[in-house]
């Protein structure tokens, strides 16, 4: 009898399932952006199965119909503004929330998940409501602020149990050899942080380029960042060709596409909640 | 005295938590506690209720929790049910697994936007699909597959299926290895190692992924707008929130929808808390340390 299990020859049909589905994802996937990359490159699709001719104009088109310089402009603003102030904040909160175990600690740790769990829109329109009255309805910061609302407990949520991990007797050590908190918190914390922190900020940038519901709440004119362009011009039809408003829509998916590698590049996807124990 | 509270945790470090503690009241509890104030000032009804009790009258209104429960249940059921298998089949290490897994992942860079327009052209009666249906001959008109209850649920699973997928794998990859070969050296097959010792020590995790996928599906908005039927059969609350809000310029109503649109998701996050607890929770390691 052997206690090992041997490989199988023959899959289950399970694992037909799960690989038909992934297969039928893939292919399904692949010729959705394939239809919206050939729509954006042809001239005209009437009754066919390819358009009649190719062109890269609708790109052109759209970069100056939709003014996408300065769209860009305002999304990396807001997106850049965004880490930074979620990682200013959210940082020395995760650090206290590691290194000290008060009363109240899981109260305020469930306090900070509330704003992840709730639709945007729950706290949104609130918001910018608030947002109107104090005179900041439709500015570039009001979009920034709404934005914080779930990249901050974000931050703190990914970087609490990455600043577990660093053992607390470096810290010590620092101090008997007498550093002070700020020289700590520079020249012994600081680059132990630099990969968590990248991976957080890297995830809220993805987060923040991406996310429709507040930013669309709480953006006017001159504020409004890619995702929101690009819903107008897909929300009203027919004011533009359907060509361009897909050419945006590949630009949004190109620059999506680079942020999420750069992420991925930093962050093992598997290990976002739980440490991968390789086999022994 | 400050000897004292250093032992219960309290000492200065506690500062660092001020900057996110203050950003939270000002920018979150406010704004809510503001907003549900305003739900109960109702701009266009009389009596403190008037906005709940109009939502709740109003079948236009009333409908919307039941069309987007029945839209965010079915896709985040779906996408946690589909998404054991596929992860199970991948817990292990194989040439190519991070390129698949970016490969599954990559839907979520698509943008609502390309995935209604992309689903339009390639499903829409005269897109690739119903061509090919047409000319094969296994359908005599164009199937109506987008601008419907199915479009939208389509939308919901492209995006949140990567998202629970890449979470259960995560917790998949927490479950040591060993307990299955323990089991195996037991005499376990195949079929008793995933349903006796992995799918029990991976259920806690799955309600979490259920949790945060459904948030993702009951907030939809954009495309039950784009490929559904934004007046009938995909009229989700978000839409009567935001008509509400910035169409008919009635703050209080969007309010309380909004208010409404909360209660109802954390209402269904508390019902799978609830069952969550009654799970095994454990340590999901080996017996050593």
């Amino acid at each position: 009898m052997s206690a090992i299990p041997r490989p199988r020859v023959v899959a289950s049909p399970l694992a037909w399932l799960a690989w038909g589905f992934v297969g039928f994802f893939l292919v399904f996937m692949l010729a959705l952006i394939a239809a919206v990359v050939v729509n954006s490159l042809g001239t005209r699709w009437l009754d066919h199965w390819l358009p009649d001719a190719f062109t890269t104009h609708w790109y052109g088109d759209a970069w100056r119909e939709f003014g996408l310089t300065s769209v860009m402009r305002v999304t990396i603003e807001i997106a850049a503004a965004v880490v930074a102030l979620s990682l200013l904040i959210g940082v020395p909160a995760s650090y206290a929330l590691a290194r000290r175990d008060f009363p109240g600690r899981r109260l305020v740790m469930l306090a900070f998940l509330v704003p992840l769990l709730l639709p945007p829109v729950t706290y949104g329109i609130p918001l910018a409501t608030v947002l109107l009255r104090h005179d900041l309805g439709g500015t570039l910061t009001g979009v920034i602020l709404a934005n914080l609302v779930p990249s901050v407990p974000f931050v703190i949520l990914t970087m609490t149990p990455f600043i577990e991990q660093i053992d607390p007797r470096i810290e010590a050590a620092a101090r008997t050899l007498g550093a002070g908190t700020a020289t700590i918190f520079v020249r012994i914390l600081g680059p132990l942080l630099v990969p968590g922190m990248l991976a957080a900020g890297l995830l809220v940038l993805v987060r923040t380029v991406g996310m429709f519901e507040l930013s669309f709440f709480t953006a006017g004119p001159g504020s409004q960042p890619l995702v929101v362009v690009l819903y107008y011009a897909a929300f009203a039809p027919g004011v533009r060709a359907s060509q361009s408003i897909d050419a945006m829509a590949v630009i949004y998916m190109g620059l999506m596409l680079m942020l999420l590698v750069a992420a991925l590049s930093f962050v093992n996807p598997t290990n976002l909640v739980a440490r991968l124990r390789e086999n022994p | 005295m400050r000897r004292r509270l250093a032992e219960h945790g309290i000492d200065r470090t506690l500062l660092l938590l001020l900057p996110a503690v203050a950003f939270l009241v000002v920018i979150f509890l406010y704004p809510f506690g503001y907003g549900l104030v305003l739900s109960f000032q109702p701009e266009r009804y009389v009596g403190v209720f008037a906005n709940y009790e109009h939502f709740f009258a109003d079948p236009f209104l009333r409908d919307t929790i039941a069309i987007t429960l029945g839209l965010a249940v079915p896709a985040a059921l779906f996408n946690v049910i589909a998404s054991v298998p596929v992860a199970y089949r991948m817990r292990g290490a194989f040439a190519g697994k991070r390129l698949l897994i970016g490969m599954l992942v990559m839907p979520v860079t698509l943008g609502t936007v390309l995935i209604a327009k992309g689903l339009l052209t390639l499903l829409g009666a005269r897109g690739w699909v119903n061509r090919g249906l047409l000319e094969l001959g296994l359908v005599d008109d164009p199937v109506r597959f987008v601008n419907n209850y199915w479009g939208v649920l389509l939308t919901l699973v492209i995006t949140g299926f990567p998202f629970a997928f890449l979470l259960t794998l995560s917790y998949l990859g927490g479950i040591d290895p060993m307990l299955e070969r323990a089991a195996a050296t037991l005499g376990a097959g195949p079929r008793q190692r995933f349903w006796q010792i992995t799918f029990p020590l991976l259920l806690p995790g799955l309600a979490i992924t259920f949790i945060l996928t459904f948030v993702l599906a009951f907030a939809v908005f954009p495309s039950a707008v784009l490929v559904g039927e934004p007046a009938g059969e995909t009229r989700v609350i978000s839409i009567v929130a935001y008509r509400a809000a910035y169409e008919q310029f009635d703050a209080s109503m969007g309010s309380a929808i909004a208010m409404i649109m909360g209660a109802v998701q954390l209402a269904v996050v508390a019902v799978v808390l609830g069952v969550r607890g009654r799970l095994y929770r454990g340590p999901s390691g080996g017996g050593k340390g």
